[in-house]
């Protein structure tokens, strides 16, 4: 596959309000940087992520997706990433399954103290998927020319 | 036809300096629904949000995009700002094109571009943004304390100290709890009586509280604020208003032989008791199992006994319901079941003891008037083996628990000391995994036991007891020095692990509050809500949500009160207004929702809906009680129909944000 | 097995029920049909049992057990998982049904028999524990093993999970290798997956025939047919979209599929769909330990569930990929 140089993945990220919004936000305050291609939506807890929400970004030409949310056991809902975890886990063995490349799809945990591991965590995510080069797997499938 | 106005704001430099605010402006003004997009300098400013005020009037505007700083900075203000204008301030979005856009990026192209796209999702989002109204729910002015232990009574007495009625509901006929039967108290060594006997008749004294004893919760229903709870007092034969507690009827009765729970059955009691003598309330309770006039009609002794007329045979269970604004659980602990420990000898000898009953053994209220005498042939054992870590810190697979009680190192140390300082001829023999000391003075406490008292500590733990010819055969290991020692022991104690009280689960399920595997409740938050469960207007306080000793239960005890304050001092809850919110007409009443929801909010209805041909159907459909609901949103993804949705959140706003970025 | 015909007639005949779930002929002897019979009559002119009564009917107990009066249901093994699961939903009002447990040796498949070389076959019987197997060009005998759908081929119990009444025996669970096709799969490269199910998705029609026989996929209204998911379409707009259904349809159905197998066997276009729930499956039962949906009437389903130390995505898709 031809990887252009100025080609850049658009990379969706969905952060919990509570922990890694947070994070995305103290990362921002102390100024460290992570591609602007990353563009992330609040979500209320990981636990709202619906399995739609990610296949509909790829739908659109999503290159990557990630999920951020609380570390498991201090979840402002208690419980809510376990459940995102366990679904996850079993959407991205699906999607292996299916032979999309499992790296375009991440989970990070990522506290609201955590403004370096978000930044951290985007810049390799990029980075990755960057390399893996464009959706042509799911782009294939949406016929397009 | 939806009117949406977008700000960009420059926060000065912050934003304006990577971001050309006004091409932003521009190019978000050409987004379908915009009809007015403008910049400003500081739209946080008086004069800012004077703008947007106006420009909600002057355009009659039915959504806002403000495109900032993070909504977790000035979602609030704006909010405000818009509801100033007459217009639903749910009907506003953030875009965060500060911290999350021209903080991080140098390139101004790129941080531009990033822009407008944050600025696109927002307004794609508020273009399904619907007017959400915070519901609001009265408070009743008064709270129940489930449990009248240690932890329960700090926390009625705490609540009632701010002027706040609180009704105590202890299942035993008197307060105060596992803390009676304690001799003395670690580390100061003052006796349990004397500090917490005074407690207890604060609670009978206060006028604000009242004090349901030999009662227990029998159903709970509502939820924070206005909680239904009915309350079975258990029929005690005797008027409580009448009894005088003078205690000539226990003096009387025949039935002499009923094992003496306080003192755990180590003496007997009355077929009439009062369970000590500073109980609260001090009236006397028949039981039931024993009396013979409750059994076959005939006695009726203490009837003519009682001056004050105070005995009713005829008395029944009864029901009464009260309305709180808050719970808070304090149901406590109990040593565990020691009779599946037979490697220890417990059930095989008298003088194998648990560490509670050698509390009772040592007290002076106790069976042996605080002489330490051996259960068996009442002679003074002159070789005492504590055994540690009883049924605690137990492999997952075995017996026992998992978790560390963390009360016994404390407590045995304690017992040691005290033997040695009583009756110096003792020798003591503690075994033990880990000796585990935090705590202030604790450290001290335990060294002293060794160094000073001579008690000799050995890690290993004990193999077998074995009673013979009147001694107790201790076979164990001393795993430091590598040898395997034999003990002729005259009584051995164990240290028991403690577990929740039995009542516990019921309670939790009556309360939709959640548990962990070991049956301890939840906390909301491990570190930063340990003293409130997940489900809102419900507390905990001391040994039910994990082991505690006496100081960190009274810390927990008057911290979980200072929450029950916070709430009741409020006229009524402003609820948030992102709940979760099912579609009848898709609910399959499944109860997936239900499984995943960690408050309890979710609850079914059996609905009459019209079917085909002019007939109806009776559906099962699932109803959100929006004043408990805190909008995680777990039960929308378990939804399999997609009828559940959330609020502020929904399916297509997300969906309408997704698009709006990957576009 | 003996007696289901007669047994429907019985409990008819005697009033213990007003309602009988079974099968009738359909346009073929063997495309045989769930039906509702309600008289004598009907059931001797019409009820059917045979090799052919694979369709699963739990699913139409759910309308049935809200009819008002009792039905009576023949399940077979795999039927009752079915029914379990959608009584543990509150679907199925169990007090109204009566379940009749049919014993069951696996139903055959009138696609498999041909694969034989066997064309114009006329009619397919039950003899001495084979099949006889008449056409047009004469009489064939095959071992019933060969003649099974790829449900019963790889059939996971034998085990009822609920009955009123048992014909036969009960059974025990069976080990057929039902994930060893899951498992070549997980064992190809990524590239030969994304051919492999593009080959097949790619015939998808969206006749949504594998939603509508689902037992799991009962839904008062399917978030395909609903406009304010975001993602209702009827027709299969682009290639996508077939993806986007097959892969939603089978996480929807997670941790409540029984693997019941219906979704193959009705496929037009042979897609053999049950490969995507058995992935799930057997994900489930390797990361969060072994679970049949629908064995028990109280267990959590483990979407709806989860431990303190699960494995985190990133761990087990590394595993779920084969490796």
């Amino acid at each position: 596959m031809q990887v252009n140089s100025e080609w850049k993945p658009t990379i969706v990220a969905f952060c919990c309000n509570w922990c890694s919004y947070a994070g995305a936000d103290l990362s921002g305050t102390n100024r460290l940087s992570y591609p602007a291609n990353v563009r992330i939506i609040r979500i209320p807890c990981s636990c709202r992520l619906n399995p739609m929400f990610i296949l509909r970004a790829f739908q659109r030409g999503a290159d990557g997706v990630i999920l951020c949310g609380c570390h498991p056991g201090d979840c402002r809902y208690t419980t809510g990433n376990y459940y995102a975890r366990r679904r996850m886990t079993l959407l991205f063995s699906m999607l292996d399954y299916l032979g999309i490349e499992r790296a375009r799809t991440r989970v990070e945990w990522v506290s609201a103290a955590e403004g370096a591991k978000f930044a951290a965590t985007m810049n390799d995510f990029v980075q990755t998927v960057t390399a893996l080069g464009e959706n042509r797997r799911l782009e294939d499938l949406r016929c397009k020319a | 036809m939806q009117r949406i106005g977008v700000f960009v704001c420059w926060c000065g430099t912050n934003i304006a300096a990577t971001v050309d605010v006004q091409a932003v402006s521009d190019a978000l003004a050409k987004e379908p629904g915009v009809v007015l997009s403008a910049n400003y300098q500081y739209m946080c400013s008086q004069t800012g949000q004077d703008l947007i005020e106006t420009a909600i009037r002057e355009h009659a505007l039915t959504g806002v995009v403000i495109c900032s700083c993070s909504p977790r900075m000035h979602e609030q203000t704006f909010r405000k700002t818009v509801a100033r204008a007459g217009l639903n301030p749910y009907l506003l979005e953030i875009a965060n094109i500060r911290e999350q856009c021209s903080w991080i990026h140098k390139d101004r192209a790129q941080a531009t571009e990033k822009a407008i796209i944050l600025g696109r999702a927002a307004i794609a989002k508020v273009q399904l943004n619907t007017p959400l109204q915070a519901g609001q729910s009265p408070v009743t002015k008064r709270a129940l304390v489930i449990g009248g232990g240690i932890a329960g009574i700090q926390t009625a007495l705490d609540i009632a100290e701010a002027g706040f009625a609180v009704d105590i509901v202890e299942k035993q006929p008197t307060i105060g709890g596992k803390m009676t039967q304690l001799d003395k108290t670690f580390p100061t060594l003052d006796c349990a009586a004397c500090i917490l006997t005074p407690k207890m008749v604060d609670c009978a004294q206060n006028e604000k509280i009242r004090i349901f004893s030999y009662s227990e919760v029998e159903a709970v229903s509502g939820f924070v604020g206005s909680f239904r709870v009915t309350i079975r007092k258990k029929a005690r034969y005797v008027r409580e208003d009448v009894c005088t507690g003078c205690g000539l009827c226990t003096e009387k009765c025949p039935q002499k032989k009923v094992p003496n729970a306080f003192n755990l059955g180590l003496d007997t009691r009355r077929a009439i008791y009062i369970p000590f003598a500073q109980a609260v309330p001090k009236v006397a309770v028949i039981d039931a199992d024993y009396c013979s006039m409750l059994k076959n009609g005939k006695c009726g002794v203490c009837a003519k006994v009682c001056a004050a007329g105070a005995i009713d045979y005829t008395q029944k269970d009864e029901l009464v319901e009260c309305e709180y604004g808050a719970i808070v659980a304090a149901t406590g602990y109990n040593p565990i079941d020691l009779s599946g420990y037979d490697e220890f000898a417990y059930s095989r000898s008298p003088d194998v003891v648990s560490s509670l009953e050698f509390e009772r053994l040592m007290n002076a209220a106790g069976p042996t008037g605080g002489t330490l005498l051996r259960p068996s042939d009442k002679t003074h054992p002159k070789t005492i083996v504590f055994v540690q870590c009883v049924g605690s810190r137990c492999s997952a697979e075995g017996k026992g628990k998992t978790y560390c009680s963390k009360i016994c190192c404390m407590y045995t140390a304690k017992h040691a000391m005290l033997c040695r300082e009583k009756y110096p001829d003792t020798d003591v023999y503690v075994f033990y995994i880990d000796v585990r000391t935090p705590g202030k003075n604790f450290d001290e406490f335990y060294r002293r036991a060794v160094e000073e008292y001579g008690v000799h500590y050995i890690k290993g733990m004990v193999g077998k007891v074995s009673p013979e010819g009147g001694k107790l055969k201790v076979q164990a290991s001393d795993l430091l020095d590598g040898r395997q020692l034999h003990i002729d022991a005259d009584m051995v104690v164990l240290a028991a692990a403690i577990e929740p009280d039995k009542s516990a689960r019921p309670l939790a399920t009556m309360l939709t509050a959640s548990m962990d595997t070991n049956d301890f409740f939840t906390e909301a938050h491990p570190k930063l809500r340990p003293v409130e469960s997940p489900t809102a207007g419900v507390f905990l306080s001391g040994c039910c949500q994990g082991p505690k000793d006496i100081p960190e239960t009274v810390a927990q005890a008057s911290a979980a009160a200072s929450k029950v304050i916070g709430l009741l001092s409020k006229d009524s809850i402003v609820c948030n207004p992102c709940v979760a919110q099912p579609d009848e007409l898709m609910c399959n009443g499944c109860s997936s929702c239900e499984k995943v929801c960690p408050y309890g909010a979710i609850t079914y209805l059996d609905k009459e809906f019209r079917g085909p041909n002019r007939t109806t159907l009776l559906r099962r459909v699932a109803q959100v009680n929006p004043a408990v609901c805190q909008g995680c949103g777990a039960c929308t993804v378990a939804c399999p129909s997609g009828a559940m949705d959330l609020k502020g959140f929904s399916n297509r706003q997300i969906m309408a944000e997704v698009d709006a970025i990957c576009r | 097995m003996q007696g289901v015909k007669e047994k429907a007639i019985e409990l008819l005949r005697s009033k213990s029920v007003d309602r009988v779930v079974g099968w009738k002929a359909g346009e073929f002897f063997y495309d045989l049909t769930p039906a509702v019979f309600t008289s004598v009559p009907e059931v001797e002119q019409s009820f059917v049992w045979s090799v052919f009564c694979a369709a699963n009917l739990s699913k139409y107990l759910i309308a049935e057990s809200r009819r008002g009066g009792k039905v009576a249901a023949f399940l077979k093994p795999c039927d009752t998982y079915s029914f379990v699961q959608l009584v543990k939903e509150h679907r199925i009002l169990r007090e109204n049904v009566h379940v009749v447990g049919v014993q069951c040796a696996g139903m055959c498949d009138m696609e498999t028999i041909r694969s034989h070389g066997l064309s114009a076959v006329t009619s397919v019987a039950e003899q001495d524990g084979a099949l006889r197997v008449e056409t047009l060009y004469g009489a064939r005998t095959l071992d019933r093993k060969d003649a099974l759908g790829e449900k019963c081929r790889t059939c996971k119990s034998k085990k009822l999970a609920v009955y009123d009444e048992l014909l036969g025996e009960q059974g025990c669970d069976e080990d057929n290798g039902r994930f060893l096709e899951v498992a070549r799969i997980e064992a190809m490269t990524p590239e030969e997956r994304f051919a492999f199910w593009r080959g097949e998705l790619s015939r998808c029609i969206r006749c949504n025939a594998c939603r509508n026989v689902c037992p799991a996929c009962s839904c008062e209204t399917c978030v395909f047919d609903n406009p304010d998911s975001g993602l209702r379409n009827k027709a299969a707009a682009d290639a996508f979209e077939e993806n986007l259904f097959h892969i939603i349809r089978a996480f929807h159905v997670a941790s409540r599929c029984t693997d019941c197998g219906e979704c193959t066997r009705v496929c037009p276009q042979h897609i053999p769909l049950h490969l995507l729930n058995r992935k799930f499956i057997k994900d489930i039962n390797g990361l969060y330990g072994p679970y049949q949906a629908g064995a028990d009437f109280d267990t959590k389903p483990p979407l709806m569930d989860f431990t303190l130390h699960d494995p985190e995505p990133s761990q087990a898709a590394v595993r779920g990929g084969g490796v």
